[in-house]
């Protein structure tokens, strides 16, 4: 599927920019991995960030701005408006904190200003939890994406509720959906490509790694397999043994 | 060769002043802001010789030529060479561990024996690193020029506008291609009561600090690191940060008077290393970072090489 609001990527890979030991250790990770899209967080660094901007502008993906750390509809409407000024795109990645220990998603605020974005003419990715009835509420506010989590932020946790992502891909099956936040390892990213995810984000997970360039190397190649797994139609789980040898070649000693 | 002149004079361009001159070299010094002050970024610096400590996240090049500022400094300003305490809290024991596998030059250790102060936890002790008092090291250095004949003219004054070699020691006013400013916040705490023999660095996944002891109970308490050109005061959200984190290592901190805030910017490059660039006869001496007072003798040095003899260190860029 891989079509964001109209837009193919070439990759399912999308990766962070924060938290790297420098810019160019920034730029290997994404050389090294191909993503598709940098993600760039915009609140505390609003406007004045020149130099870092162009960096990331040169790395020449798609850039999808986010509201990382605002924690009131409000606040998260505000920096969008200064993301699509500054990054001159429509896409933003919604996000809005309820919880400061577990940074998870307010369903309320998120609800909120997903509809006064949509209405405003931005192609929003919510940062959604496994919810079915708030991802059906977000669609509804005009979300032809969705990014439900994986696990708190930067927890490196993986899947924690694989069920609920299971019905969640199955309940919405033409939205595409992107897993975010709390991937740790490249065996968690294969996991959600071959559960039917579409792509998947990633930042602590790559940006915190001893060797960067290397861990987003290895993500690139896990969300390949998955994908490539997913599309190779997997046998089935029995609960049985199915001996992989017919029996009936077998020499009888 | 005696016809040099520095522009900057901010730790890059004394040290290399202070380089030249052991080298029978008498340059003139150009600010436009005179003498070092709250205006250049060096002033804000923690003043830490933590070459191991940085090594978790700095590229090589900078743990293995900034083992040898703690010596080189010692020559001018008062160094303290007693190590680096890094310790986390009990809920983030695991970014103990890793970082003490991703750094060299430490033992495990208990703290209530290396910082009876502070309450018992886990840490690691890096025994080569040193600190200094960054203002103080300024004043030092700038005495030490001063009584070879070096003083520091207050005058603006660009590469173009100067005869003969120039090292352009500018900082962010250099406005060279791919440098950019990366905002860094401070605070000054007095707290007489604490007495720390040595930096402490917390690790937190979310706000790590560092506190640097200095004279008469004082303690820099740095820093964020935000990829920001802008020099606003620090933010709010800053300053709650730095002070909880500071609270959580010791709340004890929390009676602390707040001496002074700082914010400024470090000029870095890409790969956050410092370099020698050669334009004809100008050397641009840049891109210190966060390692001002740890890199400046390295890069004074390779200057100093390039300037006499030709030779080409690995901070040095012709171009």
């Amino acid at each position: 599927m891989r079509d964001f609001y109209g837009v193919t990527l070439s990759n399912a890979m999308m990766l962070g920019t924060a938290g790297y030991p420098s810019p160019a250790v920034m730029e290997a990770a994404f050389r090294g991995s191909g993503a598709a899209v940098a993600t760039v967080s915009l609140r505390r660094e609003a406007g004045e960030g020149q130099g870092f901007w162009s960096i990331i502008r040169s790395l020449g993906v798609r850039i999808l701005p986010n509201t990382a750390g605002c924690h009131s509809a409000h606040e998260a409407v505000t920096t969008a408006r200064m993301a699509r000024d500054l990054f001159e795109t429509n896409w933003i990645k919604l996000e809005v904190i309820g919880h400061a220990d577990t940074l998870q998603p307010d369903p309320f605020g998120l609800l909120q200003a997903a509809e006064t974005l949509a209405a405003d003419g931005f192609e929003v990715f919510p940062y959604t939890t496994e919810d079915q009835v708030l991802a059906q509420r977000l669609i509804e506010a005009g979300c032809r994406v969705l990014m439900p989590w994986g696990a708190p932020i930067g927890s490196g946790m993986g899947l924690m509720n694989r069920q609920g992502l299971r019905m969640l891909r199955a309940a919405s099956p033409d939205v595409p959906m992107v897993i975010d936040a709390g991937l740790g390892l490249p065996s968690h990213a294969a996991d959600a490509m071959e559960m039917g995810f579409d792509a998947v984000l990633l930042n602590s997970a790559v940006s915190q790694a001893g060797d960067p360039a290397a861990m987003a190397r290895a993500f690139a190649l896990a969300v390949q397999a998955g994908e490539l797994a997913r599309d190779a139609d997997p046998m089935g789980v029995r609960d049985m043994a199915v001996p992989s040898t017919p029996l009936l070649g077998k020499a009888w000693l | 060769m005696t016809d040099v002149t520095i522009i900057g004079a901010g730790v890059a361009g004394l040290f290399a002043a202070h380089e030249l001159l052991r080298r029978g070299v008498h340059p003139r010094i150009l600010d436009r802001n005179g003498p070092p002050g709250p205006h250049g970024c060096s002033w804000w610096a923690g003043g830490m010789l933590a070459p191991w400590c940085e090594g978790v996240t700095a590229e090589p090049v900078v743990a293995r030529l900034g083992a040898g500022a703690a010596s080189a400094w010692a020559e001018i300003t008062p160094v303290t060479h007693n190590g680096t305490l890094v310790v986390a809290l009990d809920r983030d024991r695991a970014e103990l561990s890793r970082f003490a596998r991703r750094a060299t030059g430490h033992q495990s250790c208990d703290t209530a024996e290396a910082e009876p102060d502070l309450p018992r936890r886990q840490g690691l002790i890096f025994p080569d690193e040193a600190h200094l008092d960054p203002r103080r090291a300024l004043a030092d250095l700038q005495a030490k020029l001063a009584a070879q004949g070096v003083q520091i003219e207050t005058a603006a004054a660009t590469p173009e506008d100067v005869p003969g070699t120039v090292i352009d020691a500018r900082g962010l006013a250099a406005g060279l291609p791919g440098l950019r400013g990366v905002r860094g916040e401070m605070v000054v705490l007095h707290a007489p009561d604490i007495r720390l023999s040595r930096p402490v660095r917390l690790l937190h996944p979310r706000h790590p600090i560092y506190l640097v002891p200095r004279r008469d109970g004082l303690f820099m308490l740095g820093a964020t690191q935000l990829e920001s050109a802008s020099r606003a005061p620090v933010s709010a959200r800053s300053a709650l940060e730095l002070l909880s984190a500071a609270y959580a290592l010791d709340p004890r901190f929390a009676e602390a008077s707040v001496f002074e805030l700082g914010a400024d910017l470090r000029p870095a490059f890409a790969d956050n290393v410092p370099r020698v660039i050669v334009q004809g006869r100008v050397l641009q001496l840049n891109g210190l970072f966060r390692h001002g007072y740890l890199m400046a003798p390295a890069l004074a040095r390779q200057a100093g090489d390039y300037l006499l003899s030709g030779t080409k260190g690995e901070l040095v860029h012709e171009g």
